[in-house]
């Protein structure tokens, strides 16, 4: 189930980047404000080049959601230097490959190709930082490709529509309830002067960083960055307040009708966001619910009360504004749904009467520790897992996130529950299959 | 781009001119082959970056070896290989292995089956007990057996809500028939209700054999550390005589059409027909011809004409699945209902062309640069470098084959690749599959045709 999916790779990710395998950074910081973040790594003679652009969704406006993503794939469109469509071209032409990413906190362009070639990257990416074409014509040919991406990841894909429709409701004000896609009609009426106004506005030095791993020279990486970076200025930031979300005061319920198979359930709980004290807790207890087939719900839904094909838990707390902590299920074939949503709520209450056991916090710190570990074999991960403190803060985050990890206990990890998993906090999505008679 | 070329003093193994000769050199991993007296084929690459230790036991069993009304049971075998031992418990296995952060599991594939190993490796020993545990001593109990077959019929019936798998499903069905490749790993809910604990213990006794296995470690181990490990938990493992029957793939090239009827936005779309096998020496001008058409990412025909100039898909592209002894040929696309007859007008259009005239000279070289380009970053992890290794042992493609691969691309002509398109794509003969809103995607097969 795609929802899953998305749930566990970012579950991963967060995972991951909670422990400092002790990866040496180097850090630099351009006059224009450009910080550069190195790590060498010299097992293969590969290099990744990300560039992080601080603008998500979080920065949108009613209206024109989908800003942020649909300006992403503009970046591909070209400048009077390099031409359309031809950045990917170039780039694989090297042997590389590159895409882009757009979340609710950043825009994240990548290249990952033989270390030797990764000045290129340096000489693509500042040239689009300033001088990207935008016309007209192709905005509206992209904004067609947007939409069918969006009928792809959404409107075609029930759990993924329920998982969009559960945060729109969970989240009341703050922008965090938009998807970083986009509304369909937003993204239908977004002109090109809306793109090119967003361009303008966060696309600079002082609101961008670079993470580069890999078999690289950091002195001569460097120099080249300075050359190709150095002339471009900085701008004055827009005005940045984001509304905060109030306290919920009670439970939220939303049914979604979709032509579907099996009924799922979504449950989210208002969290804090890390490095918020509680976080290192919440992120063990998600781990005690979920990691794995000896995990509470896996054992409890899916193994002996065989209520659900697919059962979980996440906590993803990689962001600037506080988000939510999900729980969900999908039924197994001719079970009631209702069943499953009984079985996580009294796997939650379980959780806030009892604290776990000292085994499972242990091993919850051992699955956190070692996919750590795993992680550092591929250098777009090095790269991301450090570009993702930055952005909440700096990527010395990292060691403290690992710190805390080490420090819960089961005492922690009940209490946590105890604070946020409560009736008020949650909202409940439930997924009605219906059938279209034809 | 091709004037500024980055100077660098880091030791480079690929080395190759963005203009012209493209001669690459790649550094060969240092990989150690062995066979054990008693069958098994042991692939062995140190790698001491990080403390971790990466194993993929591959297995010569798949639907290949499976009757027809019993399909399924070698995902099931395989998926039963953890859920109890003569030792463990199926509980006691996950939570062993989930205490010390390893990871643990099965999955099959057209060809074969592949058990994978994480572990750290300070838990080697640990890891390695597991291993050899589920591998060789299953003990398959009843009760697991019938709660799996429930999970996977759940699954079935979950991945209907999935499109493009949906389309997938009829695509392998109208290409292969009632033939193993054209069926799920998975098997059906009335196949699966066929198989009993006795089919699972005799195909994984007559299949679950040294030496119808590979076993690839990669990672913080020496081979003196390894050949403890393999001596200890491994050369225990009864040989047997039975090995996977030699196998005939018929080839069908009827066309087909199938339209799939949901309530949907988008259809879902793959044509294509009967591939290519793995081993098959074309192999390669088809690969460089793929590259050039559909899959070369943002760079392919199909993607800068159907996404960037139309607009009418996020994801288009082409692929041959090639296999053991048959493959396939598809182009995959999804795009609003309304714009179904445009997009497959254009795949086919764009079949014709490659099969009647020439690419160019840069697109050749440019794709040539990037396969061979790209080599190293499919070799960057242990995982990826235990899969490789896995993969290049089960298709005879030779030890040598990190060296020999530029060599066999960069020997692919123009006219290869003009061949190739018209050996290996049929443009009047194909199969159509359309997952859609029937009645807006409205699809005008007899033009098509």
């Amino acid at each position: 189930m795609p929802l899953i999916r998305t749930l566990a790779l970012s579950l991963i990710a967060l995972i991951l980047i909670s422990v400092s395998a002790g990866a040496e950074v180097r850090e630099y910081m351009l006059d224009n404000g450009l910080k550069v973040l190195i790590i060498e790594d010299h097992k293969v003679p590969l290099a990744t080049f990300q560039i992080w652009y601080r603008i998500g969704s979080r920065e949108e406006t009613s209206g024109k959601t989908g800003l942020s993503h649909l300006l992403e794939h503009m970046m591909f469109k070209g400048t009077p230097k390099y031409g359309s469509k031809v950045f990917s071209k170039i780039i694989q032409r090297n042997g590389g490959v590159d895409n882009a990413m757009t979340s609710r906190d950043y825009t994240m362009y990548f290249q990952t190709m033989s270390s030797d070639r990764l000045g290129l990257s340096v000489e693509l990416e500042s040239d689009r930082m300033t001088n990207l074409i935008m016309d007209e014509k192709e905005v509206l040919s992209e904004r067609d490709v947007v939409k069918e991406e969006r009928r792809m990841r959404y409107d075609d894909d029930p759990q993924n529509a329920l998982f969009e429709k559960l945060i729109a409701t969970a989240l009341m004000t703050h922008p965090y309830r938009r998807p970083v896609i986009g509304w369909m009609p937003d993204i239908s009426s977004i002109r090109r002067d809306d793109l090119y106004r967003h361009y303008k506005a966060y696309y600079s030095p002082d609101n961008a960083f670079i993470v580069i791993a890999g078999d690289v020279d950091p002195e001569e990486i460097l120099k080249k960055i300075k050359a190709d970076f150095g002339g471009i200025n900085k701008t004055t930031l827009p005005d940045r307040t984001i509304t905060k979300e109030p306290e919920q005061r009670g439970e939220k319920r939303l049914y979604l009708k979709k032509e579907a198979e099996i009924p799922s359930v979504i449950m989210g709980y208002h969290t804090p966001s890390f490095p918020h004290d509680d976080s290192f807790a919440l992120d063990v207890l998600s781990s005690i619910l979920s990691g794995g087939k000896s995990s509470r719900l896996y054992r409890s839904l899916i193994y002996d009360k065989k209520i659900a094909i697919e059962a979980g838990a996440d906590y993803d707390g990689m962001y600037i504004d506080p988000l939510l902590f999900f729980f969900w299920a999908n039924a197994a074939p001719e079970k009631d749904i209702n069943e499953a949503e009984k079985a996580l709520q009294s796997e939650i209450n379980n959780i806030r009467d009892n604290p776990p056991t000292e085994r499972e916090v242990q091993k919850a710190k051992n699955q956190i520790e070692a996919s750590f570990i795993f992680s550092q074999d591929s250098l777009y991960r090095q790269a991301m897992n450090i570009g993702r403190f930055e952005i909440l803060g700096g990527w010395r985050l990292m060691k403290d996130y690992l710190d805390g990890i080490r420090k819960v206990t089961p005492a922690d990890v009940r209490r946590v529950a105890q604070k946020y998993l409560t009736e008020e906090n949650r909202t409940v999505g439930i997924l009605v299959p219906v059938k279209s008679e034809k | 781009m091709r004037s500024k070329k980055w100077k660098s003093t880091l030791v480079s193994f690929l080395l190759f001119s963005i203009c012209c000769l493209p001669s690459t050199e790649v550094s060969a991993l240092d990989v150690k082959r062995a066979v054990h007296s008693n069958g098994l084929t042991v692939l062995h690459v140190e790698r001491h970056n990080l403390p971790i230790v990466i194993v993929t036991l591959l297995v010569k069993a798949s639907p290949l070896d499976e009757a027809q009304e019993k399909a399924g049971l070698a995902n099931l075998t395989a998926k039963l290989l953890t859920e109890g031992t003569n030792k463990r418990k199926t509980t006691e296995i996950s939570d062993e292995t989930e205490f010390i952060g390893a990871s643990l599991g099965a999955s099959v594939d057209s060809d074969f089956t592949a058990i994978s190993l994480s572990v750290l490796k300070k838990d080697v020993e640990k890891g390695f007990d597991l291993l050899s545990d589920v591998v060789l001593d299953p003990i398959f109990p009843e009760i697991e057996i019938s709660r799996l077959k429930g999970l996977i019929k759940g699954g079935l019936r979950q991945s209907e809500e999935d499109p493009s798998f949906v389309a997938e499903r009829h695509f392998k069905a109208a290409v292969y028939g009632e033939q193993p490749y054209g069926r799920l790993t998975r098997g059906s809910t009335a196949t699966l209700d066929r198989i009993s604990r006795e089919d699972i213990t005799r195909f994984h006794s007559d299949f679950y054999r040294p030496g119808n296995s590979i076993i690839v470690v990669v990672g913080d181990l020496s081979e003196g550390e390894l050949s403890s490990l393999i001596k200890r938990f491994f050369v225990g493992w009864k040989p047997s005589d039975h090995s996977r029957k030699p196998y005939e793939h018929k080839s069908d090239r009827t066309q087909k059409t199938a339209l799939i009827d949901k309530d949907i936005t988008q259809a879902n779309i793959i044509l294509g027909h009967e591939g290519i096998r793995r081993e098959d020496p074309d192999y390669y001008a088809a690969s460089v011809m793929n590259y050039i058409l559909g899959g070369g990412g943002f760079s392919s025909r199909l993607m800068q004409i159907v996404r960037d100039e139309m607009g009418l898909a996020y994801s288009i592209h082409s692929y041959f699945s090639p296999n053991k002894y048959g493959g396939f040929f598809g182009v995959a696309v999804q795009t609003k209902n309304e714009s179904a007859n445009t997009v497959i007008s254009e795949i086919i259009r764009q079949m014709k062309r490659i099969s009647t005239e020439p690419v160019s000279e840069d697109e050749l070289r440019d794709a040539k640069a990037y396969l061979t380009g790209s080599f190293p970053r499919r070799l960057e992890t242990n995982t990826k470098i235990a899969n490789f290794l896995a993969a290049i042992e089960f298709y005879n493609l030779g030890l040598n084959y990190i060296e020999k691969y530029p060599e066999y691309i960069n020997a692919v002509t123009r006219d290869d690749i003009l061949r190739a398109a018209k050996k290996y794509l049929d443009p009047d003969r194909y199969t159509l599959v359309v997952v859609a809103n029937q009645s807006k995607a409205a699809i005008d097969i007899d033009k098509k045709r």
